[in-house]
């Protein structure tokens, strides 16, 4: 636990370190939601209907823009063969490592999401619920975005590759992440949505860390 | 006493036989030194014994046991120097050293980072312990690299090239080091085209193993 | 069983004797299943005359979902016992399985603009399937991303195992949620509740989908082998 906990501190401490850079994928989500108010107009009721969405894919995709660094550094400086001669399982260098990168951008974007969510004129129903849900899906987009970004290591075209990879299985998140805040403006009950991403959360928690592990393992060889 | 063993090693690289019918042995207190022109398998030897490659057949065995069967507690005893310095440059020397020290075991009894002080004293660069890594030059990377393995005790030590970049001074500390290591019981196996001095080290020729007019594996048969 | 296969000179030898029966089931099957299906099947009461488009679409979409089971199949033997054809079939179903995939969803496509008045409706089974799409996508775009084709295909093997999860969805999808496409009318508990004048030309062409499929897949094997054989040559030359 006291080595989970290294590994992780480590990699939060390298995301501070960068400075402006860490925060990159937050900017992005920022202005990926700014872009829409441009694309569709000003139109309130418009911008209201779309913002769940909007803030989903832009999340979605600020998440996935993170994702390709997560192991690639370590495997270019060569720490992550350091790191899986260490004597613990590789699984839990991979949720260590998971971890620092849901605290650097999952967090951040929960935090900034409200903020869109007033720019996107959303009903104010909808914001504890938006937050609850993204608490709960960020987690499942990092564990799931694990194994892609583990799977890309010394290939071609790398970033393009991974978005391949990994969105389609980001769909489900997405469906039910919007639902559930669709639901709480139009008045409906939101737990059966928050349960789907509960389960889903716990499903990747138990299969992506070992799928991780194996694709960074081949990667080694 | 035969500690560290290897029997009928076969090795695979992509789709080419590296080497064939290898055998080594280590005991306690020896060195084995690993020679043979560019491509003969010394990194991939060195990768085989870390535990990084899976040999396509053949074993290795650990006082008698197959290191296969426990992976966590060979890799608990060993330390693996590689081609590249598993150094951030955002953070300072003895961060760097304090990460990695920290991940070994064998220091329950008090702070990790206590071995990091003299372990940067060994190998000269102790007034670098706050710089930031990205100020390092080749050499004082090398070096830092080095003082890992010093860090924390582990009775197999696994160096590929280690002198690459390393000057006079630095070389002789590292032999200095790798005396210490086995006077105390402890093993290493070093490939190197240079010369260094490690007394009544065994000299290992790759190039005896070397698989001819043979392409790939089974499905080239 | 496996093992005497995993020989490949046994396996060119073996397949060169099955291609051509495999090949000739095809045509006979097929011609069989296209004529009972478009000529003596009744034209559906509801559906009218487009029901026929059912003959094509339902064993493709069948097959997707069969060729993603294979590819996930041989990718875990691949991975667990290094069977050396399990990795090449796997890569090799992929092409196959991506062709029946889109050609289910176009067909469901041409049925849906008469049936629902759309070409298309963003429902659970529509959207898995597409999703079944871009996860084939992916596999073939991670299979060829790698300079070395073994971690190409150990790294597909991975995602093929991981992507696995959508295929149960993808069957239930219709009785799970809410759909507008029709739930499974063969496949199901308590036996088929389709007339046999239709399932007789539906199981004919889902028969000929099949034996096309291990056409394809054994001539695609043969020629992965010859080039892994030309590759072995080429790194001879290069390491003496």
């Amino acid at each position: 636990m006291s080595r989970f906990l290294h590994i992780a501190r480590r990699d939060v401490r390298l995301a501070f370190r960068q400075g402006i850079g860490g925060l990159m994928a937050v900017m992005f989500f920022v202005l990926a939601v700014v872009l829409f108010p441009f694309g569709v107009g000003p139109e309130v009721n418009m911008l209201a209907r779309i913002s769940a969405g909007v803030i989903w894919v832009a999340a979605l995709l600020a998440s996935m823009l993170s994702l390709e660094q997560l192991f690639q550094a370590d495997f270019e400086d060569g720490s992550l063969e350091l790191l899986a001669l260490t004597p613990m399982p590789l699984e839990v260098v991979v949720l260590a490592k998971v971890t620092a990168h849901w605290l650097t951008t999952g967090l951040p974007l929960i935090a900034a999401a409200p903020l869109l969510a007033v720019l996107l004129h959303m009903n104010t129903e909808g914001f504890t619920v938006l937050i609850v849900a993204l608490a709960l899906g960020t987690p499942s987009l990092s564990l799931i975005g694990a194994v892609g970004a583990a799977l890309i290591l010394g290939s071609r075209r790398g970033g393009v590759l991974l978005s391949l990879l990994i969105l389609p299985l980001f769909i489900p998140v997405l469906i039910f992440g919007v639902g559930a805040v669709d639901a709480a403006l139009a008045g409906f009950t939101v737990r059966p949505q928050l349960f789907v991403l509960g389960a889903f959360f716990l499903a990747a928690l138990s299969l992506c860390p070992w799928a991780a592990a194996a694709a960074l393992r081949q990667a080694l060889e | 006493m035969t500690l560290f063993t290897g029997r009928n090693l076969v090795c695979v690289r992509g789709e080419r036989r590296v080497f064939a019918g290898l055998d080594f042995a280590v005991d306690a207190g020896a060195a084995l030194v690993l020679a043979g022109a560019n491509g003969s398998g010394k990194s991939s030897l060195l990768r085989l014994m870390a535990g990084l490659l899976r040999p396509a057949s053949g074993t290795l065995a650990w006082d008698g046991a197959a290191t296969a069967a426990d992976p966590d507690a060979h890799r608990a005893r060993l330390h693996y120097v590689g081609h590249l310095d598993a150094m951030k440059p955002v953070l300072t020397v003895a961060e760097n050293l304090r990460f990695w020290a920290g991940l070994r075991p064998g220091r329950r009894t008090g702070n990790p980072g206590d071995a990091v002080g003299p372990a940067l004293e060994t190998f000269g660069i102790a007034h670098l312990a706050d710089v930031p890594g990205r100020f390092l030059s080749a050499g004082q990377k090398r070096r830092l690299t080095l003082a890992r393995i010093v860090t924390a005790p582990a009775p197999l030590w696994l160096l590929d090239e280690p002198t690459t970049a390393l000057d006079e001074a630095a070389t002789a500390s590292l032999e200095a080091a790798i005396a210490g290591h086995r006077a105390g019981g402890g093993m290493v196996v070093v490939a190197t085209h240079t010369r260094m001095a490690v007394d009544g080290a065994r000299v290992l020729d790759l190039s005896h193993f070397a698989v001819r007019s043979q392409g790939a594996g089974e499905l080239g048969s | 069983m496996i093992q005497r296969f995993a020989n490949p000179n046994r396996f060119m030898r073996l397949s060169a004797a099955v291609v051509p029966w495999m090949a000739g089931a095809t045509v006979i099957l097929g011609a069989a299943g296209l004529y009972l299906g478009l000529f003596q099947a009744p034209a559906d009461y509801q559906q009218g005359e487009s029901v026929r488009i059912m003959y094509v679409h339902v064993p493709a979409a069948w097959m997707a979902l069969f060729c993603y089971t294979s590819m996930a199949a041989a990718s875990a033997t691949a991975l667990i016992w290094k069977h050396p054809l399990a990795d090449l079939a796997a890569r090799s179903t992929a092409p196959i399985g991506i062709c029946f995939t889109f050609l289910a969803l176009i067909t469901g496509s041409l049925w849906g603009k008469p049936m629902w008045g759309t070409w298309w409706v963003w429902d659970a089974r529509l959207t898995s399937v597409l999703v079944l799409f871009f996860l084939y996508l992916g596999y073939m775009a991670l299979v060829n991303a790698f300079d070395d084709p073994a971690r190409g295909a150990k790294a597909a093997a991975v995602l093929a195992l991981v992507g696995f999860v959508n295929v149960p969805i993808i069957k239930f999808s219709v009785d799970w949620w809410n759909s507008l496409h029709q739930p499974a009318s063969v496949l199901k508990l308590g036996g088929p509740s389709i007339h046999p004048s239709m399932l007789a030309p539906l199981l004919l062409m889902a028969l000929a989908f099949t034996t096309y499929y291990f056409w394809v897949l054994l001539v695609r094997l043969r020629a992965e082998i010859l080039s892994t054989k030309i590759r072995a040559v080429r790194l001879r030359q290069v390491h003496g």
